[in-house]
């Protein structure tokens, strides 16, 4: 905080409006995320041991505060605190019903940024880095030129190498910015700690940045980010309150409390303690009566939507769901060097099937070289959007799926659950026949494809003659319609699921389901909004899974409506 | 003269994320200087970016030198104890 007090600041007061992407309400005070250090120009050195002394303690200064926040990681901070009014400077957010489950994927997750945490805190330390940066202070580079220089050689040296070790020389920048801005002096780049729970704000936030949100952050304020973002989907995960698209808050000076609404994108500045503690308290009452509704999706006339959770594994699997619509393969493939073995992938499978309290949908793995997998051996493409992914991999890596639907169909005879099967990024009926002939030959009596690309949507009915079901991926059928790469940040109006274009799509898809007597679902992030789940449902789409964090706001959104009003909201919408 | 052993690297990642820190950390915490080398290139023992940089995968043969005096041979028998182990393996079985 800028008096250094940890006085909260009433500052201004007013609304900013973003966009909400992730459903809740929190207050707290705002802290800022500080960005990357600009490297001043050379400055002329006269005492060449001050410019040695100034990189070493500089690099000691990184370690140390990364070795703390190793063992903070590993130590969560206790439960946020009950109210925002009791004392200067804390914030909370209601609990929720899932506390408990979401213990043991806090401290697992704990354990994990620890560990990057730590290895980072090692190469900060280096000798042969610390060693070759003060060379070059004693040697008349000033302190600044002589630390980025050291990372800079040794970040080429890595990306040099390749495969993993190019992909760790992003964590030497991480690196590099933290010593400049020790050495000048500037706050430490990353997330901030300020020892209490917060409300984070930042320009945007990296894959990295959100993976290491510690408990202490109570909502997210972006100024740029889409509805399809990383941030915004994490959150999402989290339940965590979190608004993107707000340039303003840029200007709200850290300390002021601020109050968040994840639904409305209202962002209240200058809130005093009372209202504050208002708001956390309308929060948790709101939680809990969302915790308390249960039972299977339904409009208020009682037409069936089957509610269906994304998940990336058995953690993820919440009690209550009717299935899983969307289980994410990804994680399994992450970071290998080599495929994971049949066995391995039967076991992590079938730890997903027993528990998920009804039918599951797995979609194959899909990857590509935006998410780059080191054992495929991708070679790099000039537009990654537009190349080799999802199930086009099969065309270069024809073993790696069917080995795979070989261990998937092992894992479902195992537990004996109602096991089906989805290809990602299927664009013609030829893919998606010759997807369902290898499900089918592996054992997997149910085939689906995901409806990614507008090819896809335009022959809904021959691709149905094909397979059993469809599963519309609202985010990359967004993006490829409208040409709006999904992290961009000026775009996000595009990527706007209530766009007529998309919910076009949408809903051609769903009635060829409905003349082919087949389900269609949407596993896009659109499934999850309750603005936008009484659309889809107008449309006719028949299952809608969601991250499970949204699933009891979409159960009461649709219990408020009843069909035809879907309906005529959907055909509103589509004006 | 110096002590020399040499080992293959066990880990399925090879010397790289938690098996790379793993031994870098048993080398600091021995505190003896030892050097690993791979074909041309040699590198500290303690520095995380010099063993990152060797680009050991699983079966590369690495040489661990140190020179004579005292805990010498135990502190390189402990690291080439350490490399013979599937650290990755290990990860697993504790996660």
């Amino acid at each position: 905080m800028p008096d250094g007090t940890g006085q909260v600041t009433t500052h201004g007061g007013g609304r900013l409006s973003g966009l909400g992407v992730s459903q809740g309400r929190a207050a707290g005070p705002l802290v800022r995320m500080a960005e990357p250090p600009r490297l001043p120009g050379p400055r002329p050195v006269t005492d060449p041991d001050a410019e040695a002394a100034a990189v070493v303690k500089a690099l000691e200064a990184v370690t140390a505060d990364l070795t703390r926040r190793a063992a903070a990681a590993r130590s969560p901070a206790p439960a946020p605190v009950e109210t925002a009014g009791g004392t200067t400077g804390d914030g909370a957010r209601a609990g929720t019903a899932d506390d408990t489950d979401d213990t043991d994927v806090a401290a697992r997750a704990g354990a994990e940024a620890a560990e990057i945490l730590e290895a980072l805190a090692m190469i900060a330390d280096d000798p042969m880095l610390r060693e070759e940066a003060e060379s070059r202070a004693r040697g008349g580079q000033d302190a600044a030129h002589a630390l980025d220089a050291a990372f800079t050689g040794h970040r080429e040296t890595l990306a040099a190498l390749g495969g993993y070790l190019a992909e760790r020389a992003a964590d030497l920048d991480d690196l590099r910015h933290r010593a400049v801005a020790a050495v000048l002096g500037l706050p430490m780049p990353g997330l901030p700690a300020p020892g209490h729970p917060y409300v984070l704000a930042a320009a945007d936030l990296s894959p990295a940045d959100t993976a290491g949100l510690g408990p202490d952050v109570l909502a997210l304020v972006t100024e740029r980010g889409g509805p399809t973002s990383h941030t915004a989907i994490l959150a999402r995960a989290r339940g965590l309150p979190a608004v993107v698209a707000c340039p303003a808050i840029a200007d709200v000076p850290d300390g002021t409390l601020v109050g968040v609404d994840g639904a409305t994108g209202e962002v209240t500045v200058g809130l005093t303690r009372e209202q504050a503690a208002e708001v956390v308290a309308r929060d948790r009452e709101e939680r809990a009566r969302l915790a308390a509704s249960a039972g299977p999706g339904r409009t208020a006339d009682g037409h069936p939507v089957r509610l269906l959770l994304n998940v990336g594994s058995a953690a993820d699997l919440r009690p209550g769901a009717e299935g899983v619509g969307l289980f994410r393969t990804e994680f399994l493939f992450l970071g290998r060097r080599q495929p994971p073995s049949r066995q391995e992938q039967v076991t992590a499978y079938a730890e997903v099937f027993g528990r998920a309290g009804g039918p599951v949908i797995v979609r194959t793995l899909d990857a590509g070289t935006d998410k780059p997998l080191p054992f495929l051996g991708l070679p790099e493409e000039p537009n990654p959007a537009l190349g080799v992914r999802g199930l086009r991999v099969d065309r270069v890596r024809p073993g790696v799926l069917d080995d795979q639907l070989a261990a998937i169909a092992e894992a479902a005879r195992a537990t004996g659950a109602d096991v089906r099967v989805m290809a990602p990024m299927v664009t013609t009926v030829a893919e998606a026949a010759g997807f369902a002939a290898r499900a089918r030959a592996a054992g997997l009596a149910r085939a689906g494809v995901m409806v990614e690309v507008p090819a896809a949507a335009l022959r809904a009915a021959a691709l149905l003659r094909e397979v059993d079901f469809l599963s519309v991926g609202t985010n990359d059928l967004a993006q490829y319609a409208f040409a709006a790469d999904r992290q961009h940040p000026g775009l996000a109006d595009l990527l706007d699921p209530r766009q007529p274009a998309l919910l076009e799509l949408v809903g051609m898809c769903a009635r060829a389901g409905r003349e082919a007597g087949k389900q269609v679902g949407v596993c896009g992030e659109a499934a999850g909004d309750p603005a936008v789940a009484p659309l889809l449902v107008g449309l006719g789409v028949t299952s809608l899974s969601m991250a499970p964090s949204c699933v009891p706001l979409v159960r009461e959104a649709l219990a408020g409506l009843t069909l035809a009003e879907c309906e005529e909201r959907a055909a509103a919408a589509l004006g | 003269m110096a002590a020399q052993r040499t080992v293959a690297v066990a880990s399925a990642s090879g010397l790289h994320a938690r098996p790379a820190k793993l031994f870098v950390q048993e080398a600091a915490r021995l505190g003896v200087p030892v050097t690993v080398r791979l074909g041309e290139k040699a590198v500290p023992a303690r520095s995380m970016l010099g063993v990152l940089s060797l680009g050991a995968v699983q079966g590369t043969v690495v040489t661990l030198e140190a020179p004579d005096g005292p805990g010498a041979e135990e502190a390189l028998d402990a690291l080439v104890a350490l490399l013979s182990r599937d650290l990755d393996a290990e990860e697993a079985l504790d996660a």
